[in-house]
């Protein structure tokens, strides 16, 4: 285990006195799932979707499962620990009682999930009772204390790394909102006091409690009992708590499978603006496609990785050395330019190539940065301009449009960040010209543009953000690789969200069923006015004059394979006799391919006859 | 194949006034005979020069006429010779007549190619159009044009005319420049020629497409605006990054007296074994493994094509939306352009009535798009209007691919009104920032507009060519540096910035921009005077950053082994936090109760005892994370009772607390 003695003992006044430039983010994440496994987590039900009713234990266990199944795509590097408290078996480095921490083989108590253990943890209901045991671990007349101890075997758990670079929680599951209200007087006291210490000691070392309560439907879970206080809620928190937490746990279970990156700066640039006046900027790679996880080969026999390796083989022109070629595109320094600014209108919709880079300021190294970004920033936004300057990235130079993007809030969270993109302009190069035509091409008439337009208004999606699809492919892949990871028999469908259904909308989108009529109007008043009512999908397609005599051959050879007995000739084995031409006519007339050399023909026409 | 020929005449206008301009000229020739040997070895070229002095054409000849106008070179096969001979054209000293080099180019290629020749035939006009042309024998300049623009839609050429008007310094010509402006417009009109006017040298290298791809369609077929309504479209590319050339890998492996070495390198890869290098894995026994979690889980290409994600070939459209709901940086990739099945009318106004509504509304289409059956993936992009103007190119629309949630990454950023106010500009800073970013207008009204993507060629790209050229003269040339023209593309231009000057003066004199005097010199870079230009390689990068990191390691650590008077806290907390023993923290403990104990018998009358409680809470702390309790435990309490009436009672209770918990 690794301890960063730095951060341990860090003192809390050392901070910097600018945050802005501390402006780290834990890179990882460090959880212990905390499961009351209580007798009473089982004997109280909630009624599921599907009409059975099932136990709060099941619910906790299901989230959790389903949380670890998205975390090992998208938070490969996070780290969990599974801990059951109020059992009857024990099972903890500290030997404590009433706490079982479960654990595969070959897997340390914190560690990163792997299949097994996610396989294994999905049937933990199964075996529960045999391996585990449950028991209520608060008896009067006794002074064991599971919640507390469950509170510090989390704690020990969490020793390991830094809470500078990691972000270490503690998730609590329970249904019981009053745990020591079997024990009467001083003792309860007593207990709930040190409990509260030791989770007020754990949150001193940097670990947040998180609790998400579980309660019947008729009762309500009262935060006030107990809970309230070890997590710290005061005043408006409490009363917000409960619908909130019930928010949290259905977002656990509902997750997308989406790979997390850590906000990283791509790379630091000098923005040069003029008079030898520059400022520091940082890029960040905030749109990128994202891809499925690098492929390993294995060997298929035995599943072990291998690596590659080179076999050259040797077999007068222009010599360009790797050196000369980065030198080439070196036509400026690694910095960004101002050329100056243009109207926003002059950006066109093609002048778009890679995916566009976002650019922050920063006065880590020049102070000053920031307040002549932001001097920018305004003007560009006020005067609907956007910049245009070179960015000499020693790979691949090019010129590019600065486009201030003014922050955007919306419920509370901030969708578009404050700042500017990036976006690539092409070269001459780049852009394919438009063929034309020199005889004119018609155009809509108002009338037409006007049907057309009532169509969008019907069809419109007022909501639209680009993140509202999730890549089919991508989660496709992932779900077959969890499948086939975890061994489960049946493979999950992934619902494609972007088809859109019968009547042509995206069921995603549209929600409102009462204004479909409408649409499918629009739809066709569109269609009458710009094709007219006696629309013939076909006789408007010219059929090409290769497919005309493709066509005619067929037909041709059709007539003429009538006139052979196919079969006769197969079975006295007279096919080698023929021409290829003649062979040719009954694989026509029988829409198979005609290639290949006449043997091939011949064993063709075998197969299709089934001999 | 026919599809690969391409005849090309380039008609260079050599006369005085565009003397300034030549080496812009040869350059942009010599790049594009270049790019013909690279990608288009067949294509054949030819080189007519006007306003030369001597006059040589087969049209003179034949019947007289066409002076000044001479035939540099006939049209055939590419080689190295005609980029040598166009990198310098002799300067004409007379006036050239741009419609007598037409002509002559004109009936050069019919003459050589008639009607039967399937390649594409171009004529390539570079001139400045200052000169006045020559009445004709009959008939007006106008008539002449558009019998000459019949003759080329007859037998299919094509013309590009490329104007140049760098520096109109008051010219006195202005009845000449319309009347020629007019006639170049007469072939646009009735012919397949375009006419581009380029008013920067820079211009000039990017006008000429220097490689022409033909165009080919990624997909063909239907735009479902529903089940029943369907538009027949054809979908191209609009932009496509043009990238180096390949290179082939070279070996200096094989010695010098083989001849029949090519040096070429063909690389094969073979996979072995990570536990046995030895031994090599044949291709057939590989299979891929995709990572989950720690582990590779080993999926054979029989299992995924039996599950993979399979779409249907299809483009749907999904909805209308604002176009304001789409932000211009969600753009993800290159462009493509959806233009109505050529020759399909209702198609044609089908997708005009959409691309004018949606103009007019301004909104967009959302739409779902698999180009090709058995693609395994779809895109989701938008569909914005390309309204045309001229009544020869049909309405289209630009589509741009949208990222997926997937491909978003939300990265949270300050908001800039949580700044600090020293960061926030005042009103005369921004006054002097809106100043700036009005004065330094890169498309001034009355004026075209500079760097203009389509006409900005690539200077990395230029560069290379023109160090190949270089090379095939002397193979151990240095990379040439930027030209003049092409400096406009890396650098700003100095003739824009001397005038908005005062705007920029003004600008630097309102903001103070100084280093971070926190930080430490090694890691210091952005104020350090760089070498500008193309030449110096540029010093800084990420080695400096290399530095820092390295100075920050090598920060020597001193390991404590005892606690000492001095600071014993740290030393006990470093003692606690050594990792290379684990009786570190059982010695440091008894250390640290041993100062304790010290501490309090040599206590007088409790001077000691704020100290000691500072150590015990170290201590505490120190044993919570080890989990060492019972001997804390004890230990407190012992300690609790020493000095129980001391002042420091209210730090005590919480220990006391501890103690009894634990």
């Amino acid at each position: 285990m690794e301890l960063d003695p730095d951060d341990v003992f860090r003192d809390d006044d050392e901070e910097s006195d600018n945050e802005f430039y501390q402006e780290h983010e834990a890179t990882k994440e460090y959880v212990v799932y905390l499961v009351d496994a209580s007798p009473k987590m089982f004997s109280t039900t909630c009624p599921a979707e599907d009409q059975t009713d099932e136990t709060h234990f099941h619910i906790a266990v299901s989230c959790i499962a389903q949380s670890l199944k998205t975390q090992i795509i998208n938070r490969l590097y996070d780290e969990v620990a599974i801990c059951f408290f109020n059992t009857r078996k024990k099972k903890n480095l500290q030997d404590l009682n009433g706490v079982f921490v479960f654990n595969v083989a070959e897997r340390e108590q914190l560690d990163r999930p792997t299949a097994r253990f996610i396989k294994e943890f999905d049937h933990i209901e199964e075996s529960f009772e045999k391996e585990i045991g449950s028991q209520y671990g608060i008896v009067s007349g006794s002074r064991e204390n599971s919640l507390y101890n469950a509170l510090w075997v989390a704690q020990g758990l969490l020793r390991k790394g830094s809470s500078k670079t990691a972000d270490k929680r503690i998730l609590l599951f329970t249904n019981e909102d009053d745990p020591f209200g079997s024990i009467k007087g001083a003792a309860k006291n007593d207990m709930t006091r040190t409990t509260m210490q030791r989770a007020k000691d754990a949150q001193d070392l940097g670990i947040s409690i998180e609790l998400l309560p579980l309660s019947p439907p008729d009762e309500e879970f009262k935060v006030s009992h107990f809970y309230a206080d070890m997590i710290g809620l005061e005043g408006d928190d409490l009363a917000l708590f409960m619908p909130s937490a019930g928010q949290k746990l259905e977002d656990m279970k509902d997750q997308l499978r989406k790979r997390m990156f850590s906000k990283r700066i791509v790379k630091r640039i000098s923005f040069i603006i003029a008079n030898g006046l520059s400022i520091e900027l940082n890029t960040y790679a905030l749109i990128r496609p994202t891809v499925p996880g690098a492929i390993t080969w294995l060997d298929s026999v035995t599943n072990h990785p291998l690596k590659p390796g080179f076999l050259c083989i040797f077999s007068e022109n222009i010599k360009f050395s790797v050196q000369e070629l980065s030198e080439i595109k070196r036509v400026s320094t690694g910095h960004l330019r101002l050329h100056g600014f243009k109207p926003l209108s002059y950006l066109k919709d093609y002048h778009n190539l890679r995916p566009s880079t976002f650019v922050f300021p920063s006065d880590k190294e020049v102070v000053g940065s920031t307040c002549i970004f932001i001097a920018l920033h305004r003007s560009m936004l006020r005067l609907n301009r956007f910049a245009v300057a070179f960015y000499g990235n020693p790979s691949n130079p090019r010129l590019v449009a600065l486009v201030a993007q003014d922050e955007i809030v919306r419920a509370g969270g901030q969708v578009e960040p404050p700042g500017m993109h990036m976006i690539y302009l092409p070269y001459s190069d780049d852009i394919r010209p438009l063929h034309s035509d020199t005889d004119a091409v018609p155009r809509a008439s108002d009338d037409e543009v006007k049907k057309a337009a009532a169509l969008m208004k019907r069809i419109d999606l007022k909501d639209f953000s680009v993140c509202q699809f999730a890549n089919p492919s991508l989660q496709r892949h992932y779900a077959v690789l969890q499948a086939l990871a975890l061994e489960e028999d049946d493979m999950p469908e992934i619902k494609d969200e972007t088809v859109p259904d019968e009547e042509g909308m995206a069921s995603k989108l549209f929600t409102c069923a009462t204004c479909r009529p409408g649409v499918v109007k629009a739809v066709e008043e569109f269609k009458l006015s710009v094709y007219g009512d006696n629309y013939d999908e076909e006789g408007d397609v010219k059929v090409s004059e290769a497919s005309r005599k493709r066509k005619a051959a067929t037909e041709n050879a059709a007539k003429e394979c009538a006139n052979y007995d196919w079969a006769d000739l197969a079975d006295k084995g007279k096919l080698k006799e023929m021409t290829v031409q003649e062979l040719k006519l009954y694989l026509m007339a029988h829409n198979l391919s005609t290639t290949g050399r006449k043997e091939t023909l011949i064993s063709r026409i075998l197969t299709h006859m089934g001999k | 194949m026919a599809r690969t020929r391409e005849a090309l005449l380039l008609l260079l206008d050599v006369s005085p006034s565009m003397h300034s301009v030549l080496p812009d000229v040869e350059k942009l020739c010599s790049r594009l005979i270049q790019k013909k040997l690279i990608y288009g070895k067949n294509h054949e070229v030819g080189v007519i020069l006007f306003g030369t002095e001597e006059t040589e054409n087969e049209l003179t000849k034949e019947v007289g006429g066409y002076e000044h106008v001479k035939v540099l070179q006939d049209i055939k096969v590419v080689d190295g010779h005609l980029v040598q001979s166009l990198k310098h054209l002799p300067q004409g000293t007379c006036a050239g007549d741009f419609l007598d080099a037409i002509v002559v180019g004109v009936d050069m290629l019919i003459k050589k190619y008639g009607e039967t020749y399937k390649g594409k035939k171009h004529l390539c006009l570079i001139t400045d159009a200052l000169c006045p042309l020559k009445d004709p024998d009959v008939g007006t300049k106008e008539d002449q044009v558009s019998t000459i623009a019949r003759q080329m839609v007859a037998f299919g050429l094509r013309m590009k005319n490329i104007v140049v008007r760098a520096s109109l310094s008051g010219e006195p010509h202005m009845r000449v420049i319309i009347e020629n402006d007019n006639l170049l417009n007469i072939f646009s009109k009735k012919s397949s020629a375009k006419t581009l006017f380029v008013d920067s040298t820079t211009s000039l290298r990017g006008a000429r497409k220097t490689r022409d791809i033909s165009p080919v369609t990624i997909f063909r077929g239907d735009l479902e605006l529903s089940e029943k309504m369907k538009i027949k479209v054809w979908v191209y590319k609009k932009t496509g990054e043009e990238k180096f050339p390949t290179l082939k890998k070279y070996s200096d492996k094989a010695p010098s007296t083989d001849k029949f070495a090519t040096h070429e390198v063909k690389v094969d890869y073979e996979y072995k074994s990570v536990e046995d290098p030895s031994k090599v894995v044949p291709p057939e026994q590989r299979i891929k493994g995709y990572r989950y979690g720690p582990q590779v889980v080993p999926i054979s290409s029989a299992e995924w094509e039996a599950v993979k994600f399979k779409p249907e070939k299809s483009v749907k459209l999904l909805g209308f939306t604002d176009a304001s709901n789409i932000l211009r940086h969600y753009y993800m990739k290159d462009v493509n352009l959806f233009i109505a099945e050529p020759g399909n009318s209702r198609a044609t106004v089908a997708v005009s009535a959409l691309a004018r509504a949606m103009k007019e509304m301004n909104k967009v289409a959302i739409v779902r798009c698999v180009w090709r059956q058995g693609q395994q993936s779809v895109v989701v992009g938008v569909l914005t209007p390309n309204v045309s103007e001229k009544i020869n190119i049909p309405d289209s629309f630009y589509f741009n691919v949208l990222p997926f949630a997937e491909d978003v990454r939300e990265f949270q950023f300050p908001s800039f009104s949580k700044f600090p106010v020293s960061w926030q500009p005042n009103e005369q800073q921004q006054e002097a920032a809106d100043n700036l970013v009005k004065m330094l207008d890169l498309a001034p009204s009355g004026k075209g507009e500079i760097l203009q993507p389509e006409l900005t060629p690539n200077p990395a790209l230029e560069r290379f060519y023109h160090h190949l050229e270089l090379k095939s003269e002397h193979q151990d040339a240095a990379p040439p540096p930027l030209d003049d023209s092409l400096k406009k593309i890396t650098e700003p231009d100095p003739t824009l910035l001397a005038e908005s000057q005062s705007a920029i003066d003004a600008f630097c004199g309102q903001f103070v921009i100084k280093e971070n005097p926190k930080l430490k010199k090694s890691t210091r870079r952005f104020l350090r005077e760089k070498p500008s230009g193309s030449d110096e390689p540029n010093g800084d990068g990420s080695v400096s950053d290399a530095q820092a990191v390295n100075s920050m390691e090598s920060k020597p650590v001193v390991t404590v082994d005892k606690i000492g008077d001095l600071t014993p806290i740290q030393d006990f907390e470093a003692m606690m936090s050594r990792r290379d023993c684990p009786d570190w923290v059982d010695k440091a403990i008894e250390d640290m109760k041993n100062k304790i104990f010290g501490l309090l018998e040599n206590s007088n009358e409790g001077i000691n005892y704020p100290k000691a409680v500072e150590l015990l809470v170290a201590l505490r702390k120190g044993c919570i994370l080890e989990q060492v309790y019972l001997s804390v435990s004890f230990f407190l309490l012992w300690f609790a009772f020493a000095f129980w009436d001391n002042s420091c009672l209210n730090d005590m209770s919480s220990i006391v607390t501890f103690s009894y918990a634990s």
